[in-house]
């Protein structure tokens, strides 16, 4: 699910406010932007625990009970939820944190 | 004896108090695991699932860079239900490691067995080749419960 990608162009421009000696050329992958965080989903699945989700929504990001309950709820009825987000190196070491616990978890740029 | 197995003490550990022939089952269930993890079997994809579901390209560099750790920690976790199969009592660290091989042996099984979300309710019927591997997914799902209950009371 890749996004159209323009915006990246014109980032460029406006990263070269002060003492402007090189500009930056574009990202190979012209997908990349800065701005949309990354995004983790939790998907579904029908062998996980309702209670083992929440339990490890809460030891893995800190939600509180209800928080981590409301999301779970979301997972088993919407069919996913987003658990967290930011930067991609973090929405992807979250990933692993989520499959090491056997949870189906993907990244993607919002 | 009450039909709870694990309970949580007085001291922060936890005591497990499990039949010795439920024992004797969990004590051999990691090795087994363990010697289907150096296969390719396909009923082995939701302990390594996918972190791109549209790139495969980023998912290749992905399972690159972490499959090694990831199966590592599975590996672990099924260490520790070996070495402390017969204990009374556990530490955190060794419960944490108890749920973490409850959920591997339920990700192979359950999707061995396709199972679908109401399977665990369901009555076993006897005359179904699958009953006795439904039978054990029930079981690990039952102990996984009462595993996620202790630690949950410690969050």
């Amino acid at each position: 699910m890749r996004a159209a990608a323009i915006r990246g162009h014109n980032e460029c421009v406006s990263q070269t406010i002060e003492a402007p000696v090189e500009v930056r050329l574009p990202e190979e992958d012209e997908d990349y932007d800065h701005d949309r965080p990354w995004i983790v989903i939790v998907w579904n699945d029908p062998i996980n625990l309702m209670s083992y989700v929440t339990f490890v929504l809460r030891k893995l990001f800190g939600y509180s009970k209800e928080e981590a309950t409301r999301l779970m709820l979301q997972v088993h009825n919407d069919g996913r939820a987003v658990v967290s987000s930011g930067e991609k190196e973090k929405a992807e070491f979250d990933v692993a944190r989520l499959h090491a616990h056997g949870l189906w978890a993907t990244l993607r740029q919002d | 004896m009450s039909g709870r197995r694990i309970q949580r003490d007085r001291k922060g550990g936890y005591r497990l108090r499990l039949p010795q022939e439920e024992r004797a089952l969990l004590a051999t269930l990691p090795a087994q695991l363990r010697e289907v993890m150096q296969t390719d079997d396909p009923s082995l994809r939701r302990l390594f699932p996918p972190a791109y579901a549209d790139d495969a390209e980023a998912d290749d560099e992905y399972r690159r860079l972490m499959r090694e750790e990831l199966l590592e920690g599975k590996l672990a976790a099924l260490r520790v239900v070996e070495e402390s199969a017969y204990a009374e009592h556990l530490t955190e660290e060794d419960l944490e490691g108890w749920l973490g091989a409850l959920e591997s042996l339920r990700l192979y099984l359950g999707t061995q067995l396709d199972v679908s979300e109401a399977t665990y309710a369901e009555e076993l019927d006897p005359d179904d080749p699958s009953a006795p591997a439904l039978a054990l997914y029930g079981y690990l799902s039952w102990l996984q419960e009462q595993a996620v209950e202790a630690l949950s009371a410690g969050l």
